[in-house]
C-alpha cells in the first residue's frame, strides 16, 4: 500500500513512540579469553538451541572491568553472534568498550540502581552466566537470586523459565512447561512438564499439591508420567534427588 | 463502551459458528445494536449459517483493504434489524487480515455497535489471532473430550499472553466456558468427559451447557440461528447463556439426565 501525498495535503502521522519493557537476557562476562567464551557460549546453547536462537542479549562487561581485563568489543560480539544470540546492547563498559560498541551500534546502558550481581561462589572462576531466559509468555525479572512468583494459569504451550526459584500459585496445565535454575513450588494442580535445577543444581527439589505431571527433572534426572507409582499420583509431593535417583515423597498435608 | 467478544476454540468444528449466530442473534434480541464477524476468511461459513448467503456483496477483507466501506459490506439480519453481519471472503486467505486493517474495521464498529463478536476460525494461527486479539471478552467453545479440552487450554494461554490487552497491561480478557455438544446420558456411561471434568481442567467461569441437539443441525441447514428455535433445548441452552452474559443470574440446565418421564414410558430416544 503506498500513501497518495498529493490527495491528502497533510500527511496523517504514521509514527508514534511507545514506551515498552522487555525482558532481555543479560549475559555477565567474567573471562577475556575468546576461546573460553565461545566454548562455554556453545555448552550453553545447546542445551536449548531453540531457546537461545536469535535470543537478544545484554552484555555485562562490569565484571571484566572489574577484575581488570580488557576485552575487544568487536571480537567479543562477533564471538557472541557466532552462538547464535545477538547482542542488543551493552552495560557496565568503560568508556572505550561504550565507544567501540556504538561504532558498531550496539547501544549502552546504564547500570541502573540496585544491579544484579551474580556472586555465585559454586562457580568456576571463569564462566560467562546466562542469568536468565524468559520465554516470550510470561515476562521474569532478571535477578538470578530472586523467587518468581505466578499467580495466573499456567495453560498448555505456555513455558516459564524462572532464574532462582519459582512459585506458582495456580493450576499448571498439560502441556505446559516450567523450569527454574532453583526449586519449583505449585501449589495446586502440576499437570504440565517441570524441571528443577536446569542449570545443574542437584539441591533442587520440586514441591507440589497435586502430582500428575508429564514429567518432572531435577538437574536433567527425569521421570515421565508413566514411570511415576500410583501411590504418589494426584498426591501432595516433594520430588528431591538423592544418589542420582528421583525420589518422590508424600508431603502429610496438616488437617 | 462497546464491547467485542471472541468466540473460539482452537479445534474446529466444536461449534464457534453456530455459538457465534446464536449469541449475536441473543444480544440483538435483547436490545442491543450487536455485529457479528465472520474471520474464518477462505472458508466463509457464517452468512450460511445466519442465512444471508445470498446477499453478501462485499466482505471483510474489501473493507480492510478500503475497496468497500463498512457500510456497504454490512449485512442487515432478516430476523433481527438490531442485527449486522460482516462476512468473510471465500477467495482471500487469512494472510489478508492484517492486525492495523482488523483494528481499524473494529475501531469503526465500535462507534455504533454495543458488541462485536468475533467468530473466530480454527487453530491458532494468524486468522485466529486477530480474532481474539483485540477482544474483551472470550467464549471458549469446547465438547467434552479431550483433544478439544486440551486445545482450549492452549488457546486460553494465548488469550492471557498474546492478546492486545495482555501486551499493553490492561485488565485481562474475561474469560467464559461453553460446553458444546454435551449429552449428560454419554457422560453417564463414561463416553464423555462430564462438566466437572472440563472444570476441572480448565478452571474457568461456565457461562452454560448447550445439549447435543438436532435442532443445532436444522437450524444451520435452514440458515437461522438455533437461539430462535425457542422450542429446541439448544435454543434454550444459549437463551440462558446470553442472560447470563448479560448479568442474570440462571441456573444451569442439560446437565443432568434429564430423560423426562413420557421417554421412559415410550422409549423414544
Amino acid at each position: 500500500m503506498s500513501t497518495d501525498s498529493q490527495k491528502t495535503p497533510k500527511t496523517p502521522m504514521v509514527l508514534e513512540f511507545k514506551s515498552s519493557t522487555f525482558s532481555v537476557p543479560v549475559l555477565v562476562v567474567a573471562s577475556d579469553d575468546l576461546a573460553v567464551i565461545e566454548q562455554q557460549l556453545q555448552e550453553k546453547t545447546s542445551l536449548a538451541p531453540e531457546f537461545f536462537k536469535n535470543s537478544p542479549v545484554v552484555l555485562d562487561l562490569q565484571e571484566i572491568n572489574k577484575r581488570g581485563y580488557d576485552i575487544d568489543i568487536v571480537a567479543l560480539t562477533d564471538t557472541i553472534r557466532k552462538a547464535g544470540l545477538l547482542p542488543v546492547g551493552i552495560r557496565g563498559g568503560n568508556v572505550q568498550q561504550n565507544k567501540q560498541a556504538l561504532e558498531l551500534l550496539i547501544p549502552v546502558y546504564s547500570m541502573h540502581s540496585g544491579s544484579v550481581s551474580v556472586e555465585n561462589k559454586k562457580q568456576k572462576t571463569i564462566v560467562p552466566v546466562i542469568e536468565t531466559k524468559t520465554d516470550v509468555d510470561v515476562g521474569i525479572e532478571t535477578d538470578a537470586t530472586a523467587t518468581t512468583l505466578i499467580t495466573q494459569p499456567i495453560r498448555s504451550g505456555q513455558r516459564i523459565y524462572a532464574a532462582g526459584d519459582l512459585v506458582i500459585l495456580s493450576q499448571v496445565s498439560a502441556g505446559a512447561e516450567i523450569m527454574a535454575e532453583g526449586n519449583i513450588h505449585v501449589y495446586n494442580i502440576l499437570r504440565g512438564r517441570a524441571l528443577a535445577g536446569v542449570r545443574g543444581n542437584s539441591e533442587a527439589r520440586i514441591f507440589c499439591f497435586d502430582l500428575q505431571a508429564e514429567l518432572i527433572s531435577i538437574a536433567g534426572n527425569y521421570k515421565i508420567s508413566e514411570d511415576l507409582d500410583e501411590s504418589v499420583r494426584n498426591k501432595p509431593v516433594q520430588i528431591y534427588l538423592q544418589d542420582q535417583a528421583l525420589i518422590i515423597k508424600d508431603i502429610v498435608l496438616p488437617h | 463502551m462497546a464491547r467485542i467478544i471472541v468466540v473460539t476454540s482452537g479445534k474446529g468444528g466444536v461449534g464457534k459458528t453456530t455459538t457465534s449466530a446464536a449469541i449475536a442473534m441473543g444480544l440483538a434480541k435483547k436490545g442491543h445494536k450487536t455485529a457479528v464477524i465472520d474471520f474464518d476468511v477462505g472458508l466463509r461459513n457464517l452468512d450460511l449459517i445466519m442465512g444471508c448467503e445470498r446477499r453478501v456483496v462485499y466482505d471483510f477483507v474489501n473493507v480492510i483493504n478500503g475497496e468497500a466501506t463498512l457500510n456497504q459490506a454490512l449485512i442487515r439480519d432478516k430476523n433481527c434489524n438490531l442485527l449486522y453481519i460482516l462476512p468473510a471472503s471465500q477467495t482471500r486467505d487469512k494472510e489478508a487480515l492484517s492486525q492495523e486493517g482488523v483494528g481499524r474495521v473494529l475501531d469503526e464498529l465500535k462507534k455504533d455497535f454495543k458488541y462485536i463478536v468475533c467468530d473466530s476460525p480454527a487453530g491458532i494461527e494468524k486468522g485466529a489471532h486477530l480474532a481474539m486479539y483485540f477482544a474483551d471478552d472470550a467464549f471458549v467453545v469446547t465438547n467434552p473430550e479431550v483433544s478439544s479440552v486440551r486445545d482450549s487450554d492452549r488457546m486460553l494461554g494465548i488469550l492471557a499472553s498474546k492478546s492486545y490487552r495482555a501486551e499493553q497491561n490492561l485488565e485481562p480478557i474475561k474469560e467464559y466456558l461453553l460446553l458444546t455438544r454435551y449429552s449428560p446420558e454419554r457422560v453417564k456411561l463414561g463416553e464423555m468427559l462430564s462438566v466437572e471434568d472440563v472444570q476441572d481442567i480448565l478452571s474457568l467461569h461456565l457461562l452454560g451447557v448447550i445439549p447435543e441437539s438436532k435442532s443445532v443441525l436444522n437450524a444451520s441447514n435452514s440458515g437461522t440461528p438455533v437461539i430462535l428455535d425457542e422450542k429446541s433445548d439448544a435454543g434454550q441452552a444459549y437463551g440462558d447463556i446470553v442472560a447470563r452474559y448479560l448479568g442474570e443470574n440462571r441456573p444451569h440446565r442439560f446437565i443432568d439426565d434429564q430423560k423426562g418421564f413420557f421417554r421412559k414410558f415410550f422409549g423414544s430416544k
